[in-house]
């Protein structure tokens, strides 16, 4: 997450998706995308804005509110030679198409003996924000980790979401695309010509020594204002996004756990069953007993995301929480430690007003 | 559409393989030599031969997991299938599907799905596949009658009729939904004139008979080949046997053998078997006989899989 260098072109994440789409689709006729109103004025926040008129209404359209039978269509195309793109503005409307993912798509390789395979993109926006309530905030990608036969990504900068995008598009296996709409307004770097953020690598964000903090999707930035906000404290962790969860690159994270012997996971979303909870077994299994790695997980408050903004704040785990925890983590200390008030600005998340 | 005696036999040879395949796989099932479900077709053959003897060997087949007829009236390989039911590593998914789950992409049959009505969205998009890459094939997806209750049974239809997608929905009625009648499911029995309301023609073959079928059949294949969008066809038809399993179950007491009684005596094996004459039948009585103990004996003889093929598939 270094600065862009002078004359590098910058693009926001929303824009760095919708490139990645516009030039496979440009490449690849095979490549279609389709969802409840991926056509229309609004345009899935942008990200689907200006393809209809590009590629036409055979390969851009949108589609009956039918979830379950819309990914169905897409996972039967696929198996016949198309690569469709299905998108859902809202992660929590992916419970209406699980039947279809998991009982099919998942399986299909390895129940038909990889006599048939099903390259196909679910994208979904995880809300957050403007009182997005119990039923637009989710992010459950751990109920898809759970299923061999899956890809999951949680793309978390502009760089990536485009990388990933092709990467997961390019792919012959069903690939659950998360994107998180706070992030699609954030900006890096991200290079014109096409290029493939692979499968199962994760990304060191930012070095350091005193502890190995991984951030999912929105969560990584999280940790990287954490970090930030630890600046006076002399305290440096190292912050990991893994990007993938499925397949999972355990590797980059076990090397930097083992070296700063604390890690903490900051998922973004419930702890329990969570990737937290994954990625640590994985780690402690593979560092073993006498590897002394301290490990803690952060993630949303165990109950349903409240509307009311009063008590949305505290349902997320905000930086100067989570600084707190390293702070924690790497002194002892559970003291009343508060950043400096220049540092905390800083570290506020983008607001937007709503109603969408 | 009127069947002439080449007609008559390939379609009598059809039922008489399908037939003769499940009394052949209910002998062996009890051997435990196949150590997965079966669901038999026994009674229910002419949908799936009256339909699937329309279609263009480019058409696309698929099924549910009561699928051995459809495969096998479409040309899926005996010897793989016999070979997946027995687990072997020569089976038509390297053992790993099933009699639930047969697949023959050779004669484009899509992969048989084992989750009520999940294969009917699926057929629906292998249509959305042949109309964007102007194939000319089309798709016809069987079903049964439980199916039709499923929320995702009318999301493909009104889809389908929308994008006047090239598909033929073919629900096979056998009047249950494991033990579950329709009197105990269905508030009227309208099913036709409720799809008929999705904006596709519907059209209602109560009889079994495989001629009526097959004329049903080829009138909407054409007018889908045309491009006039979907159609749907419901089949009254009976399951002789168990929902699953290779038993008769009429002293279960959820259904008296009285029901099954007209339909056995309309079966149409022995009928169309009438219609040609005995040395012609006896030859294809004698092929079909030959190429099951070949089948058999091929499965039994066939290697299982190795253990390294656990994990074989699990990604493309």
């Amino acid at each position: 997450m270094s600065m862009p260098e002078c004359g590098a072109r910058v693009l926001s994440y929303v824009d760095a998706l919708r490139e990645g789409i516009t030039q496979e689709m440009a490449r690849d006729p095979s490549v279609l995308l389709f969802g409840l109103d991926v056509d229309d004025h609004k345009a899935i926040q942008g990200s689907t804005r200006g393809l209809v008129d590009r590629f036409g209404p055979e390969r851009v359209f949108g589609t009956p509110l039918s979830e379950d039978a819309m990914t169905g269509v897409a996972i039967g195309a696929a198996m016949t030679g198309l690569r469709p793109i299905h998108v859902h503005i809202r992660n929590d409307f992916l419970m209406l198409a699980m039947n279809q993912i998991v009982n099919v798509a998942a399986k299909a390789h390895s129940m038909y003996g990889g006599r048939v395979s099903v390259p196909l993109v679910i994208r979904s926006i995880i809300g957050k924000s403007w009182g997005q309530g119990a039923q637009h905030s989710q992010a459950l990608y751990p109920l898809f980790m759970h299923v061999p036969g899956l890809k999951v990504v949680l793309p978390s900068t502009a760089h990536d979401a485009k990388g990933c995008m092709i990467a997961a598009i390019r792919d012959d296996n069903p690939v659950i695309f998360i994107e998180h709409r706070l992030l699609y307004f954030t900006e890096t770097e991200v290079p014109e010509a096409p290029y493939a953020v692979e499968p199962g690598r994760a990304r060191i964000c930012a070095a350091g020594d005193a502890a190995t903090v991984v951030g999912i999707s929105n969560a990584a930035r999280d940790c990287l204002r954490a970090r930030a906000l630890l600046q006076d404290t002399g305290i440096t962790c190292e912050v990991i996004d893994p990007i993938w969860l499925s397949p999972l690159d355990t590797d980059t994270i076990l090397a930097s756990a083992a070296r700063t012997k604390r890690l903490l996971v900051v998922d973004n979303g419930w702890t329990t069953c969570g990737a937290g909870a994954e990625i640590i077994a994985r780690v402690l299994e593979r560092a073993g007993p006498g590897a002394g790695i301290q490990v803690d997980r952060m993630g949303f408050a165990p109950t349903p995301c409240p509307t009311t903004p009063w008590l949305e704040a505290d349902f997320y785990p905000q930086p100067e929480r989570i600084a707190r925890k390293v702070l924690c983590m790497v002194t002892g200390r559970d003291d009343d430690w508060t950043p400096n008030a220049a540092a905390r600005q800083q570290s506020e998340d983008i607001a937007f007003k709503g109603p969408f | 559409m009127h069947p002439n005696r080449t007609d008559i036999a390939r379609l009598y040879e059809s039922l008489r393989l399908i037939r003769r395949v499940e009394e052949a796989i209910a002998d062996v099932y009890p051997t435990d030599r196949i150590k997965s479900p079966i669901h038999l077709s026994i009674g229910q053959e002419a949908v799936s031969v009256g339909v699937i003897d329309t279609l263009a060997p480019a058409d696309i087949v698929a099924a549910s997991y009561r699928c051995h007829a459809a495969y096998l009236a479409k040309g899926g390989d005996l010897k793989a299938m016999i070979a997946e039911l027995f687990g072997k590593a020569a089976g038509v998914a390297g053992g790993k599907g099933g009699s639930m789950h047969l697949i023959a992409p050779e004669v484009n049959m899509l992969g048989a799905s084992a989750v009520v009505a999940t294969q009917i969205p699926l057929a629906v998009g292998a249509a959305l596949t042949q109309k964007m890459k102007g194939t000319g094939a089309i798709v016809a997806v069987f079903l049964g009658d439980g199916a039709t209750e499923e929320g995702v049974f009318h999301e493909s239809l009104n889809f389908a009729a929308l994008k006047r997608l090239p598909v033929l929905f073919v629900c096979e009625n056998n009047g249950y939904s494991i033990h579950t009648p329709l009197r105990a499911r269905w508030a009227t029995d309208r099913l036709t004139e409720r799809v008929a309301t999705y904006g596709l023609p519907a059209a209602r073959i109560a009889d079994g008979d495989v001629f009526a079928i097959r004329d049903q059949a080829a009138g909407f294949v054409a007018s889908i080949r045309d491009g006039r969008g979907p159609a749907f066809m419901e089949v009254q038809t009976y399951r002789w046997k168990e929902h699953v399993g290779p038993n008769a179950d009429f002293d279960a007491g959820y259904r008296p053998e009285s029901e099954a009684r007209p339909w056995i005596d309309n079966d149409q094996l022995p009928r169309l078997g009438a219609l040609i004459d005995a040395e012609e039948r006896a030859a294809i009585d004698a092929r079909v006989e030959t190429a099951i103990a070949e089948a058999f004996a091929f499965a039994e003889a066939a290697s299982p899989p190795p253990l390294e093929d656990l994990l074989a598939h699990v990604h493309a």
